[in-house]
Formats: structure tokens, C-alpha cells, sequence
């Protein structure tokens, strides 16, 4: 077990990536907190788990699963609840937090966020799996916004209203992705400032930026995909100071998963998140 | 081999390897090499390449996709035939001309 | 619409989008469902390509990748860590008829995949030798070893040690014709693939199994069984030893 706070500082922190070990012990500048992605440190040992409780000893922690499927029509795999259960309880991280997603099917695993439609049926599903998550690992989970490239013609709730219902109904809190809310709004024809007044800020524990590549649908329109793969767009840290100046300062992540560069470029992305919380009284 | 023989092959043998054991020391810290990363196998949430990719080209399940220019190393390897002799349809470069044909 | 419908449709790109699938004006989803088609197919095929890089290069890109888009659908992940992804390639690889001919691949397959597994395996303090040292002379015909998690043998009839290197290092030498099982240890973090003579592999197989030092000299003779032991407390592959009592 791990002297972890309870929360995450609200101040910058990266997702973290394994080559940017040295570098972070070195000088971490910025950041203050790390990411990790839940599944890639469920193996018995070996360098990803001693490269963790080194890390955990020196900075909070935030557990990010990407494989629990909450937004699932099949049960949530007992097998993978007991592995995070088993992974809180030995880091007793400073936040766990999972997707509205789904991305386990009977046929297997299928590696991706795959979206929901917003309907009561959805929202009873998810949740009674984010009570069974709760329970299971007796703390508060934290909810994230997707990133959309599609509708579904029998939603019944635009995406703010369906989170505020589950965080309301379930008591988890909510990670508020500013670029996820950029991409969809742009994907969907929507104004992601009404999105960002729509939404629940005092349940936000965590807030996520990352890169998003463009390309475009059969009609033309933009279709701009996550790709974390490059730097955060200046609209979306425009975005960023609306959220912030509503909400105050939040944990504020950096993640860029592919093409990951070299530490001083993401350092230098975090720079820019500190700036941006330093704008705002706290 | 008998019971002393093998006795005797078993001391020696546990004397040499403490003996050259004693030369060897290992200190290496948990910094990532590149190595390590490519093995992990690792989970991540970005989206993949958008639109234009293999998730939507149609997958060939009749075998006849296998291409001879494009036959990665196996062309350049030349796989002398086994010692014993029971491989001795021995060298890639001539195993992988098969592979078009088979398909 | 249900998960069903949508997973069937990612799979295959030649069945319609899924009915009820829009774009914001209420228009058929189109091209916006090929990028939840792409993030499935990519990532896996990226997963295996990173996991196998000697086998991906023994294929070339494009057979590869014809045998990444057939693996990811018929054997998609069972589990949700990634780590594990690819553990039936090897065995799929051989079932292939048109890869045959490329007796060694499923072999370079199963090397790799163990190569993970081992980064992946539990953390062992290893044997101190003064231990090894400490047993008098007639216990060590009785003593047995045991192993640590992150050890492991790869059996095969072929060179897949120089295989792999020449696959991943085209500088490096040529394959010889003999066989080379390996054996993998992780003295720190980094798995290490030793090519072992086959009758060594013999000899550690049987070790591994339970074996004494005398029994597994029965079963490989030939063996040197010196080398090996050096091998393996060089490479902290062993965690202790213990003698058996005699019946």
C-alpha cells in the first residue's frame, strides 16, 4: 500500500509512457501527478510493475482503466473487476476512473471505446455496473465523456444530461475530456460551450486534453478522430479556459498515446495546461 | 553411466558452475529500453487511423493473398539443410517460392 | 440495434452499417462507422504486428497483414489486457495450409510470445549460490531446483534463435542447420533468449519438470550439465533448491 493523497492536486499531469521513466525521475517540470492505463500493469511483474511502485512512491496516481466495458450488454468480467480490485488495493491510488463505453462483447475484446445510445436501458445498465465497480472497490469512480463519430437514432438524452443522471443516480464523479467534447460537438453539429454549460462541473474530478486528427465523412463534413497523437488543438484550449473559468482549477491530464514524442515536447504541453489553471482563481 | 560416475559428473559439474558464477554481477535499473516497450503489449485509448484503413477492406479468406514479391526475410535467409538430415527441404529461400502456389 | 449487430458488422466490412447509426443531420452513419471498423482492426493488427515484429518480418508487410486481418477475427482477444493477445498465433500460424512450407514459423511465433510472457512474469529473488555451495557432495545427486517464474523453454527442431535474429538484425549471421531450442531468463527486467544445444534443452525440460541433477543426467546423457547450471545462476533463473528425501 502506498501513501497516495485522496485526490489528484489540481495541477497538470501526463499520461504516463514507460521510455519517459528516466526523464520524469529526472526533472518531471510541470507535472505533478502521472496516468497510468489500468490493464497495462496487470501482469505479475517485471519492469511495468517496479517502474509503478517507484512512480507511486514519488507522485499521486490516477488509475484509468480502458477495458472494463461499463457501457456492456454482457455482465462486467468478474475476472477484470478482481484485477482492479487487486491493483487499487495495492496502490491505493489517489483516483480510478473508466469510460462510457462498451468494449467487450461474448465473442471477445474488441480494443476500442465503442459508443452508446443515451436511452433509460443504457443508463440502467451503466448504472448498476458502475454501483457493482463502487462497491467492488469501495471508492468513487470517475465517469469519462467519449469522443462520438456517430449518432443513434433512438437516444432519448443528449450526452450531458445522461452523465448528470448517472453521476446523480450513482454518486461517481465525472472526467470531463475538453477535447472528446471538441470532436464530438464538431462530429455532431452541436455547440460545445452549451455542451460544457449543460454539464455537471461540480462532479468533475479530472479533466483529460489530447490531439485529434481531421478527416472527413461521405458528405464532407469534418470528422475529427482522437487519435492522441499530436498536440492539443488551440480551439480546444480555448475550450479549456471556458471549462476552467466555470469550474476553477481541476486535475488536468495531457495524453498523447501515439506517436508518442520525446519528454520535452509533452512537458512542454503540460506548461501550457499549468498556464491555463494559473489563469484561474483557485 | 554409473551411479558413482554420475556422481562424480554431478559435483563436478555444481563446482564448475559456482565457480564461474563467482565472476559474474548484474546491476541493471527499471529504465525502459525500446525492447522492452515492443514486448509489453500494451492497452491504450486513442482512435486508430480514421477512415481510410484495413478495418474496411475485405478481409481474403480464400488464401490466394499471399505474395511471393513481397516475402519479407524468409527470401534472404539461406537455411542450410539440418545436420541429421530430417529437414532437408532445407533453405527458406526455396520454401517460400512454395508459398503462392499453396494458397 | 444491439452490441451483437455492431460487433458482427466491425468484423465484416463487407455487411451494411448497422440500421439506426446517423450523422447529426439523421442521415446513415456511412464512412463514420469505418472509424470504429478501423480502431478494432488497426489496433489489433498493430498489437500483433509490435508483439511477432520477427514473425511480421519473416512474412513481409503485406502477407502479414492478410494474416493479422484473418487472426484478429477469427481469434479476437478473449481478455482485455493486451499483454495476452496473440497467445494462440503460433498454433494458428500452423494450421495454415499455404504456410506449411515455413515449418519454422509457428516456432519464431511461440518465441516471441514467450519472450512477453516472461517480461511479463512474476518478480523472484534468485538462488543464492552459497546455498548451492552449502550441500554436501552425496545430497547433490538428490537435489532438485526450482525455477523462476519468468523462465522459460521453447522447444523446436528448428534454428529460431538465429532465425529471429536474422528477422530482426539482417546483419546478423546466417541460421545454422541444427536445431536450437531456447531458453529465456530475465536476469533483470529484459527477457534474454539463450539457443541451447537440444540435449541441454532436454536437460532443462526435465529439470523444470521436477527432476534431480542425477535424473536429468539420465535422461540427457550427452548434456553438459555444468554449462547449464552456470547458465542458469548467471542468468538468476533459479529461485532455490531443495533435496529430495530418499523413499
Amino acid at each position: 500500500m502506498f501513501d497516495q493523497p485522496n485526490t489528484l492536486p489540481a495541477a497538470p499531469g501526463v499520461g504516463y509512457k514507460p521510455q519517459h521513466y528516466s526523464d520524469i525521475l529526472a526533472d518531471a517540470g510541470p507535472v505533478r501527478w502521472l496516468e497510468i492505463h489500468a490493464e497495462n500493469y496487470m501482469g505479475d511483474g517485471g519492469r511495468p510493475i517496479a517502474q509503478l511502485r517507484f512512480l507511486a512512491d514519488r507522485f499521486p496516481i490516477s488509475v484509468h482503466g480502458v477495458g472494463l466495458s461499463i457501457g456492456g450488454e454482457t455482465p462486467l468480467d468478474p475476472s477484470h473487476l478482481a484485477r482492479l480490485k487487486y491493483l487499487c488495493d495495492w496502490l491505493n491510488p489517489a483516483s480510478f476512473s473508466e469510460h462510457l463505453a462498451w468494449s467487450t462483447h461474448d465473442s471477445g475484446f474488441l480494443n476500442d471505446l465503442l459508443p452508446l445510445p443515451y436511452t433509460n436501458a443504457t443508463l440502467a445498465r451503466v448504472c448498476s455496473h458502475i454501483d457493482q465497480v463502487q462497491e467492488t472497490l469501495g471508492r468513487r469512480m470517475l465517469l469519462e465523456n467519449p469522443s462520438s463519430y456517430l449518432a443513434f437514432a433512438e437516444s432519448t438524452y443528449d450526452e450531458p444530461a445522461f452523465l448528470a443522471e448517472v453521476s446523480k443516480r450513482t454518486g461517481c464523479g465525472l472526467l470531463l475530456d475538453v477535447n472528446n467534447i471538441f470532436v464530438s460537438a464538431t462530429n455532431l453539429n452541436y455547440d460545445p460551450r452549451a455542451y460544457v454549460d449543460a454539464f455537471p462541473l461540480d462532479q468533475v474530478g479530472e479533466i483529460h486534453l489530447g490531439g485529434h486528427d481531421e478527416d472527413e465523412d461521405d458528405h464532407g463534413a469534418p470528422l475529427l478522430i482522437d487519435s492522441h497523437g499530436r498536440e492539443v488543438a488551440d480551439p480546444v484550449w480555448t475550450l479549456l479556459d471556458y471549462v476552467l473559468e466555470k469550474s476553477g482549477p481541476r486535475p488536468t491530464l495531457i495524453e498523447w498515446d501515439t506517436d508518442v514524442p520525446d519528454w520535452a515536447t509533452l512537458a512542454l504541453e503540460a506548461a501550457r495546461a499549468e498556464a491555463a489553471l494559473d489563469k484561474v482563481p483557485a | 553411466m554409473s551411479n558413482t560416475m554420475k556422481t562424480l559428473a554431478v559435483v563436478g559439474a555444481v563446482a564448475a558452475a559456482l565457480s564461474a558464477h563467482a565472476t559474474t554481477a548484474s546491476a541493471d535499473g527499471a529504465k525502459e529500453k525500446c525492447f522492452g516497450i515492443s514486448l509489453a503489449g500494451q492497452n491504450d485509448c486513442a482512435a486508430g487511423p480514421g477512415t481510410t484503413c484495413a478495418g474496411t477492406s475485405k478481409v481474403d479468406y480464400q488464401g490466394n493473398a499471399w505474395k511471393l514479391v513481397d516475402a519479407g526475410t524468409c527470401m534472404n535467409i539461406e537455411l542450410p539443410a539440418m545436420a541429421d538430415g530430417s529437414m532437408r527441404h532445407g533453405s527458406l529461400e526455396a520454401l517460400s517460392r512454395d508459398l503462392p502456389m499453396e494458397g | 440495434m444491439t452490441q451483437t449487430d455492431f460487433t458482427t458488422a466491425i468484423f465484416d466490412p463487407a455487411r451494411p452499417v448497422p440500421a439506426g447509426l446517423t450523422d447529426a443531420a439523421g442521415r446513415p452513419a456511412g464512412k463514420r462507422f469505418s472509424v470504429y471498423r478501423n480502431n478494432v482492426a488497426v489496433s489489433l493488427k498493430e498489437a500483433l504486428e509490435t508483439g511477432f515484429p520477427a514473425t511480421a518480418r519473416l512474412l513481409g508487410e503485406a502477407n502479414f497483414e492478410t494474416l493479422a486481418q484473418r487472426y484478429l477475427r477469427a481469434r479476437p482477444p478473449q481478455s482485455p489486457l493486451m499483454m495476452l493477445f496473440g497467445e494462440g498465433f503460433a498454433d494458428y500460424i500452423a494450421a495454415i495450409p499455404a504456410l506449411k512450407s515455413l515449418g519454422y514459423l509457428p516456432d519464431v511465433a511461440r518465441l516471441e510470445y514467450a519472450m512477453r510472457q516472461s517480461y511479463h512474469a512474476g518478480d523472484a529473488a534468485p538462488l543464492d549460490p552459497a546455498k548451492l555451495a552449502a550441500l554436501p557432495p552425496e545430497a547433490l545427486n538428490r537435489a532438485r531446483l526450482s525455477f523462476a517464474p519468468a523462465v522459460r523453454l521453447v522447444l523446436s527442431d528448428w534454428p529460431i534463435h538465429a532465425i529471429r535474429q536474422k528477422a530482426l538484425e539482417p546483419d546478423a549471421p546466417n541460421p545454422p542447420g541444427t536445431a536450437q531450442p531456447v531458453l529465456i531468463t530475465r536476469p533483470n527486467y529484459d527477457p534474454v533468449p539463450h539457443p541451447l544445444a537440444p540435449e541441454q534443452a532436454v536437460l532443462i525440460a526435465a529439470l523444470m519438470d521436477g527432476a534431480t541433477l542425477s535424473r536429468a543426467l539420465t535422461q540427457a546423457p550427452r548434456a553438459d550439465l555444468g554449462a547449464v547450471l552456470s547458465l542458469l545462476l548467471a542468468q538468476s533463473a533459479l529461485t532455490d533448491i531443495d533435496v529430495e528425501t530418499p523413499k
